[in-house]
């Protein structure tokens, strides 16, 4: 099998039986890139020449005998919101087309700390606004499993990324879903942690009481290993949480004996691919089979969550982008003055969709709607918590589709910002709550990927971790590579 | 109709943002059916319930006010679309 194939454990066993090296692994992978991105276009900028420095770093740590961690010369991929020092950071988006970072993100950090290849920086929607990275401001990503199809969003490029092998493992972001709705659609396994479980210092703001930063990997092993290196407090982030971080692959069990499950029915929506139902059926079916007890639950608030979050996640944005200005950094038009410099930088060079948004929030936090929009929506965010707190009083885990359907064809939701809002229906409530959720492979319709959400309690992550490690081994769904051509 | 091309002017100025007439009616229409959708939320009855901004209990986290090394000037600047003298320069702001 080739390199690019294999996980990230597996590829640490064999470096540091030396059955191969770093540079060999990193070429293989950047050939690979070479090969499949003409296509996939998962990545905005490549930093190859540093990224067979790092690997040959490493293969002089193995060389000699010095213990390496998991991810030390495995190449991997950063969603382009996530500030890397001396590396272009663009957000896909034209205001930020040539802006270098002076400081790393700490997750950035982090990752170097530990040797991390990285490959380079992921496409991704306009400032993490949209669901299929079409709202990128420079090209959209293809999905690995068919190219007409999007790779959902907003970390597509991440996630189309680890599905072609163009990375062994990656970093996404999510506010809405943006994590794991693409993981479901590309076939791979994306982790949304709690929200404070990993710092955001350096991610580039959306809507900042929502996003986080998560893994996107070939399988729940990976994203354990990727855990552990990425979670924990930071005195930068004053709402990175203070407690002390697990060994996640602790959780990496294959039993869930006496496991709660709960299906909250309002999760099923009109308009859900019954192919898509039907398999995460099976998957409960199966999970009982293993020894979980599982029954239907109610989360009554659940149909208002979307129309909450929309409301909430552009407010947060309004105001988190009007940052964009033209004077300190990023892109700038020149006006008759600066009000009018303002104007023209910002039509200029934000997307529709970063517009819509701006618009949104400015609208709902404006004077005589701020009770009717805004205020409505942070009290119904509480009672969706709500919903959440009374589940995990009967339940350890919740279970539910990631998205209802596969992916989508390019340029099908484009121009109805309403329909492409409704394929976060199922991933929106866990950000309002902060809970954490992965989506792992669960089936294939039509040849498409479908993703089982697994929802846990606040710092949750070991529950959710053992029981996608349970599905994972007592199936084959993660074991499929997206049948991709060279050219 | 829940928004006029009136309100989104005013709006788009608010944000500073500027569109063409036609832009100005699509957005429009886009917004209408997303405030129309959000409308569900009036079916709730919130008047006993407390917003949550934030889902962590936390309320202004405070460090210790100590010098820290920071960015130095040119690395602060380094982004900077026009500078002069070490400083940001932007168009003249008053007249005069």
């Amino acid at each position: 099998m080739e390199l690019f194939k294999h996980t990230a454990s597996q590829l640490h066993e064999k470096l540091v039986a030396k059955e191969i090296s770093a540079v060999e692994l990193t070429k293989a992978v950047l050939g690979r890139v070479d090969a499949v991105d003409k296509n996939v276009q998962a990545y905005i900028t490549r930093t190859s020449e540093t990224a067979l420095a790092q690997a040959q770093a490493v293969d002089s740590k193995i060389q000699r005998g010095e213990k390496v961690s998991v991810l030390a010369g495995i190449p991997g991929a950063l969603k382009d919101n996530i500030c890397t020092k001396g590396i272009k950071t663009t957000c896909a988006s034209k205001i930020l087309a040539t802006f270098v970072p002076p400081y790393d993100a700490t997750v950035a950090e982090k990752l170097a700390a530990v040797d991390a290849v990285i490959l380079g920086k992921a496409n991704m929607d306009e400032f993490a606004m949209g669901g299929s990275t079409e709202n990128s401001g420079f090209f959209p990503t293809h999905n690995p499993w068919n190219l007409e199809t999007v790779p959902g969003g907003s970390s597509g490029g991440s996630a189309a990324a680890v599905a072609a092998g163009e990375a062994i493992w990656a970093l996404g972001s999510d506010t809405g879903g943006s994590i794991r709705q693409p993981a479901a659609y590309c076939g791979v396994v994306g982790l949304k942690p709690t929200y404070g479980r990993v710092s955001r210092y350096g991610l580039v703001a959306y809507a900042s009481s929502l996003d986080q930063i998560g893994p996107i990997t070939r399988d729940v092993t990976d994203s354990a290993h990727v855990m552990n290196i990425i979670s924990g407090y930071d005195v930068k982030d004053s709402t990175s949480i203070n407690t002390g971080v697990p060994d996640y692959t602790k959780s990496l069990v294959n039993n869930i004996k006496g496991l709660k499950i709960g299906l909250p029915k309002e999760y099923f929506v009109a308009g859900m691919d019954v192919e898509v139902e039907r398999a995460i059926n099976k998957a409960i079916e199966q999970l009982v089979a293993l020894g979980a007890e599982y029954k239907e639950i109610s989360m009554p608030h659940t149909e208002y969550a979307l129309s909450a979050y929309y409301m909430i996640a552009p407010a947060e944005a309004s105001s988190n982008l009007a940052r964009y200005d033209g004077v300190s950094f990023g892109h700038r038009v020149e006006g008759n003055d600066i009000i009018d410099m303002y104007k023209k930088t910002r039509s200029e060079a934000f997307g529709a969709e970063v517009k819509r948004r701006i618009m949104l929030g400015t609208y709902a936090l404006s004077s005589g709607y701020y009770d009717a929009y805004y205020l409505k929506a942070l009290k119904v965010r509480t009672l969706v918590k709500q919903d959440f707190d009374k589940a995990f009083e009967q339940v350890d885990v919740l279970i539910t589709p990631t998205a209802p359907t596969t992916a989508f064809k390019l340029g099908e939701k484009t121009n109805d910002p309403l329909a492409m809002y409704l394929q976060d229906v199922c991933t929106i409530p866990v950000n309002l709550s902060g809970v954490p959720a992965i989506s792992i492979p669960c089936g294939f319709a039509a040849g498409m990927p479908i993703g089982m959400q697994i929802i846990g309690k606040p710092l949750g992550e070991e529950t959710i971790i053992r029981a996608a490690y349970t599905f994972e081994q007592n199936n084959d769904y993660h074991k499929g590579f997206a049948p991709l051509r060279e050219v | 109709m829940k928004i006029t091309c009136k309100d989104v002017a005013n709006v788009a100025l608010l944000s500073r943002l500027e569109f063409s007439e036609s832009e100005l009616e699509t957005f429009t229409g886009q917004m209408d059916a997303i405030l129309e959708y959000a409308d569900v939320l009036n079916k709730l009855n919130v008047d006993n319930v407390q917003p949550t901004a934030h889902v962590l209990p936390l309320r202004n986290v405070m460090r210790a006010d100590e010098a820290k090394p920071s960015l130095s000037r040119e690395l602060a600047l380094s982004n900077a679309p026009e500078q002069e003298d070490g400083y940001f320069k932007v168009p003249k702001i008053m007249e005069g």
